[in-house]
């Protein structure tokens, strides 16, 4: 901190410093420039950025069973493209995605809510609806099969106090996908909230009191003010949400998945996701090839997806 | 005044009351499952709490799996790639956001790139990698590709760009050199900033399934999230036990929750600030 005073001192100094000291400076920048990102940006390269390529090379190969790979041009792109597998894999992330969007309000409503003026505790609910955010994916399907369970879980035992007959939630093919929705917006909606929670600031308070003057009830402001204010917040939710449940692996692999054959839920071919497709096919079948073309359909499900929402935001999203 | 309010907030509690038992039920009952017998745990009508408390099941853990190296394991991956994101990323943001130098931007949007392209897309090549390494099965397999980050290049160049810049001008015009200003005023600068990636990248870390799952497959170098996932109650089906490790394995990143809420909280809202 020493350096402070002595900047009057040092500032004329770098005034009358001529051309060629100032070029030697620049490439000094350079050389530290290029040094400060060497370390993460090589290891991005090596470990994120090559790997798209050579996935897309892999793409184009076929897998032996003793690791060596050959290439078939676009072969698995042609039968990927009738494999009822991935189709079907794909209509489940899908909806997937569309079951765990129906979070986001549920989320903003939350904000909403623990955001009200006085409300006391409010810090203890954020911290309780962040739990389930924070625990760990395999304690979370470790339970929630455990609840879920057809013959002994627990919420079979509440349903069938209220006169209601349970299914095997996780087991039965009607059901799985939607068990497991369940849990992905469980998951997801405390870590929304906070960032509805966030936007919900930097909305002006005197929007509120002038609408107070006005006579709007907190509904009537919710609707008028909070929500067109809230609706970039909720943009960037959505955007986010959705890649992230179009990606959907843990809670599949956790819920519905199982680690030898003859175990194997008869639910899962029903309803497995394509990232769940992804790693079978890469992982435990060795058909990386077929696989990584497996990936590049996600790429593309995903990056039409968020262009769409980009399209349509014009229709619905405020920017002030 | 205050009686204004509280009778005008009431409905409000009793949403997020409801809401909350939602969200603390499931763990509510992992734990109470988690000290029952295994006779007690599969009984119809299930029990809400236990009519012994059978706390065994916690030191059973220790005996069906591997917990201890498997614990050790989770904490070395997490410190691992904890500080080298820290350290790599502050790096490579603070020249990103301060420094000149040809190419900047059009490294920074490569940087950038990463972030947008699904995590599948990467992992056959890096598993491959670990392979040819002879890395399979090893800590190095767990630490080394996590400690490389987009995400959190992006989030500390933002942090820096938000600095004022009149300490690095002095003490750059003092003739100290950027590695002395990155390291003597830019770090202690950025400290929330630090804090905010740290924090993630522990949750991130603690918690993550698929790469863990990948690469070690031998019990011994697992971590606790891929061993309780390839667990799942087949062969092992005694669920208490299950409850017990599960608790156990996700415990630390609650109590580092609870205890570093507002920071965790403000670092979310950041991330979600500057998307």
């Amino acid at each position: 901190m020493t350096t402070l005073e002595e900047v009057p001192v040092a500032a004329p100094q770098r005034a009358v410093a001529g051309r060629p000291a100032r070029k030697r400076l620049r490439r000094r920048e350079w050389l530290w420039g290029f040094a400060f990102i060497a370390p993460n940006g090589l290891g991005l390269l090596a470990f994120y950025i090559w790997p798209v390529f050579q996935t897309l090379y892999y793409s184009f190969t076929e897998w032996g069973a003793f690791g060596g790979h050959t290439w078939i041009g676009a072969e698995n792109y042609v039968k990927l493209v009738s494999d009822p597998e991935v189709s079907g894999a794909l209509k489940n992330t899908l909806l997937y995605a569309a079951l765990v969007l129906l979070g986001v309000p549920i989320s903003l409503v939350l904000a909403a809510l623990i955001n009200t003026p006085g409300l006391r505790g409010a810090a203890v609910y954020r911290v309780l609806y962040f739990l389930p955010v924070v625990t760990m994916p395999a304690a979370v399907g470790m339970v929630w099969r455990w609840l879920y369970n057809g013959d002994i879980g627990l919420i079979n035992h509440v349903l069938s106090l209220v006169g209601i007959e349970g299914h095997h939630w996780v087991a039965d093919p009607r059901f799985a996908l939607y068990a497991t929705a369940v849990v992905g917006i469980w998951m997801t909606v405390g870590y929304n909230m906070v960032i509805f929670a966030a936007g919900l600031k930097g909305i002006p308070k005197d929007l509120y009191e002038a609408a107070e003057l006005d006579g709007a009830g907190p509904v009537r402001q919710f609707f008028s003010i909070t929500l067109p204010m809230l609706s970039p917040t909720a943009f960037f939710v959505t955007v986010l949400t959705s890649i992230g449940a179009l990606q959907v692996f843990d809670v599949i692999y956790l819920m519905l998945g199982s680690n030898s054959a003859a175990l194997r839920n008869p639910a899962i071919d029903e309803n497995q996701t394509i990232v769940f497709l992804f790693f079978e096919r890469a992982f435990v079948d060795n058909d990386k090839g077929y696989a990584a073309a497996i990936a590049f359909v996600l790429l593309l499900v995903i990056l039409l997806l968020t262009i769409v929402q980009f399209r349509a935001q014009k229709r619905w999203v405020h920017y002030a | 005044m205050p009686e204004r309010v509280a009778r005008r907030t009431w409905p409000v509690h009793a949403v997020l009351v409801v809401g909350a038992l939602v969200m603390v039920a499931p763990l509510v009952w992992e734990f109470l499952t988690s000290v029952k017998s295994f006779g007690e745990s599969v009984r119809v009508p299930p029990t809400i709490l236990p009519g012994t408390w059978d706390w065994s099941n916690y030191t059973k853990v220790f005996h069906s799996i591997p917990f201890g190296e498997q614990l050790l394991n989770t904490v070395l991956m997490t410190a691992g790639r904890t500080a080298g994101q820290l350290l790599l990323c502050s790096m490579a943001a603070y020249a990103f956001a301060r420094l000149a130098f040809p190419g900047r931007d059009v490294i920074f949007m490569l940087f950038l790139s990463v972030l947008m392209v699904p995590s599948q897309l990467f992992l056959i090549p890096q598993y491959q990698i670990m392979q040819e390494l002879g890395w399979l099965n090893s800590l190095q397999a767990l630490i080394v590709p996590g400690v490389f980050s987009a995400f959190g290049t992006f989030l500390l160049r933002q942090f820096f760009l938000s600095l004022p810049k009149d300490l690095e001008e002095a003490a750059g015009l003092d003739g100290a050199n950027p590695l002395r200003i990155y390291w003597h005023i830019m770090l202690p600068l950025a400290r929330p900033g630090l804090v905010a990636l740290g924090i993630l990248t522990v949750l991130w870390s603690w918690n993550d399934l698929m790469w863990p799952l990948v690469v070690n497959n031998d019990p011994e170098q697992m971590t606790l999230s891929a061993g309780l996932a390839t667990l799942k109650g087949e062969h092992f089906t005694d669920y208490p036990v299950l409850m017990a490790g599960s608790l156990l394995a996700t415990l630390p990143v609650i109590v580092v929750f609870i205890v570093m809420q507002r920071r965790v909280l403000e670092g979310i809202a950041f991330t979600g600030s500057k998307g």
